[in-house]
């Protein structure tokens, strides 16, 4: 559905984005994560067509961005990293413009934005001026206005960034119900649990390029790390002894003891349990829980980047500019 | 027809949000009431015949100008700008829908001094035919000078500052208030290189019946600089605004 090959974007000296290729498939929610200056709304802009290319292709449908932008921005839905409706008009006129823009004729789109507002919640709000909706509302509104005309393709720039958990909530089941209809979703975000849940491929994207992509278990596959079981015992920590043993046991791996009374079997190959379990059990201790630790998404975008997550958990509290 | 009803919504919303606001309205009216009394109290015995060409085209060119470079800064600011810019329309279309409302505020504006001196004078000998139609390329090429404005600047404030930069000068050298044979001879060009010059040249004639060039030539030059204006503000938007 989307093809972006060899994209360029350059700004005089400073390249912004620096020749990136991929593809999303029809109906896929595609991701792209990375801080504030990565180059996600760069790419994004050059994608909908509001900001030209130096270098390389965007493909939509079939359609070519560049030489066919109207024709490409027909079938798109395209949701700001800011909330741009108009402030002077209700939450039903906005939305009623917006299809107006699409050539929608007044039955089909009074018919339409009543349905949206019923969706999203904002029945009553919508006869209230846009300028009067908190953020959370704002935002919902903004991503209505995008469905009106009811894309192939709808593009989201931090959808969920500055605003309340329970509107957050709410987009993102909106966006999974989105998928479930077949509309592909490109989104934006610098919120790695949000990517983690919502896409089903994420590219990573950092100083204008994109470091790695794939589903989360391939991006976690494309690490090497330590297999490592925690286990939670009874009274492991009052038996010292037990630990020395264990450590002479099994060699190949590390073993750290927590004050919690549980254990972390650290190695570079895959533990089995049975024979560990056993092993403490002839002990006397009991088992409660085995566990395997795998790294989290935010460890492997940490590792794949060189860029920290505090980084970009900065960027959110700033807001997502 | 896709294309026809954007184009329409575009100028509805426009006319709604903008120029039927209160502030708008009566600076539509106290505007051109306020120059038309400047004039009368000026010269007690002119004649308010010789001075409505005069009054018409000031009160048209300051009220689309900064209309419209306002409104398009204002809206950029705020980003619902990009809206219009990311709809399936054409640039051309876009454009002539922003203009639209402008020129028929700026007719609006130009029948305040209009209604005004009706109570006063008889307007019979007016030709109204071709006034209107001076009145209408003298908004057009005035509102596109306000977008030419507009996609030179950020913020609402140099807008208007840029507007007025413009404007004055336009209204002593356009020939309203001195004639051009009585400018000092190096101003003389730039006069001819103004709109409102051929602008205020017909109205003269529809008004007061005294033309200094012939009205074909007045609306030829008035059609070339709205073609000239169109196109130096399509290209800018799309070099400025789509990056």
């Amino acid at each position: 559905m989307i093809s972006v090959t060899n994209l360029k974007k350059r700004y005089g000296d400073f390249t912004a984005v620096k020749d990136i290729s991929f593809d999303v498939k029809k109906g896929e929610i595609f991701g792209f994560l990375g801080p504030n200056g990565a180059g996600k709304t760069s790419t994004i802009n050059m994608m909908i067509g509001l900001s030209r290319p130096t270098v390389g292709e965007i493909k939509i449908d079939g359609i070519d961005v560049r030489k066919e932008t109207k024709k490409a921005q027909a079938i798109m839905g395209i949701v700001p990293d800011e909330s741009n409706l108009y402030n002077e008009m209700d939450g039903f006129e906005n939305l009623c413009f917006c299809a107006a823009l699409y050539g929608m004729r007044k039955e089909e789109r009074e018919l339409k934005a009543g349905q949206l507002l019923e969706i999203f919640k904002l029945k009553e709000a919508g006869k209230r001026p846009f300028k009067a909706y908190s953020k959370g509302m704002r935002r919902k509104l903004t991503i209505a206005a995008a469905l009106i005309h009811s894309p192939k393709v709808l593009f989201l720039d931090e959808p969920t960034t500055g605003i309340d958990v329970e509107s957050s909530r709410q987009i993102r089941e909106m966006i999974l119900g989105l998928k479930q209809q077949g509309t592909t979703v490109f989104l934006t975000t610098h919120y790695i649990e949000e990517a983690e849940r919502l896409c089903d491929r994420i590219a990573f994207i950092a100083a204008g390029q994109i470091v790695a992509s794939g589903t989360v278990s391939e991006l976690m596959d494309s690490i090497s790390y330590n297999h490592t079981v925690h286990f939670a015992t009874d009274k492991i920590a009052e038996s010292e002894d037990v630990v020395l043993e264990l450590q002479n046991r099994f060699k190949d791996s590390k073993v750290e003891l927590r004050p919690d009374n549980s254990l972390l079997m650290i190695s570079e190959e895959r533990i089995p349990l049975l024979p560990l379990m056993k092993f403490l059990k002839d002990r006397g201790i009991e088992v409660y829980e085995a566990r395997e630790l795998r790294p989290s998404l935010e460890d492997v975008f940490v590792e794949l980047t060189g860029i920290e997550s505090s980084i970009l958990k900065k960027d959110r509290d700033k807001g997502g500019r | 027809m896709k294309n026809g009803i954007a184009f329409w919504n575009i100028l509805k919303k426009d006319i709604k949000n903008y120029y039927l606001k209160p502030p708008n309205i009566s600076w539509g009216i106290i505007f051109p009431l306020s120059w038309t009394l400047i004039q009368l109290i000026r010269s007690p015995g002119g004649k308010i015949l010789e001075l409505l060409p005069g009054l018409i085209s000031t009160s048209v060119l300051f009220g689309t100008t900064s209309m419209l470079a306002v409104t398009i800064t204002f809206e950029r600011s705020g980003r619902s700008f990009e809206r219009l810019l990311l709809a399936p329309i054409s640039l051309n279309m876009m454009v002539l829908a922003k203009i639209a409302g402008t020129i028929l505020f700026g007719i609006f504006n130009a029948f305040v001094p209009v209604i005004f001196a009706s109570f006063f004078i008889e307007l019979d000998t007016v030709n109204w035919g071709i006034a209107l139609i001076a009145v209408f390329m003298i908004a057009i090429t005035s509102s596109l000078m306000g977008l030419l404005i507009a996609v030179s600047v950020e913020q609402v404030f140099e807008a208007q500052t840029l507007s007025n930069f413009f404007r004055f000068p336009m209204l002593f050298l356009c020939g309203l208030f001195v004639p051009i044979s009585s400018l000092p001879i190096f101003l003389r060009p730039i006069s001819y290189c103004l709109p409102l010059t051929y602008g205020a040249d017909i109205l003269s004639g529809a008004i007061v019946g005294v033309n200094t060039m012939s009205p074909t030539l007045c609306f030829g030059m008035l059609a070339a600089f709205a073609i000239g204006l169109f196109m130096i503000s399509r290209h800018n938007i799309s070099r400025k605004w789509i990056l």
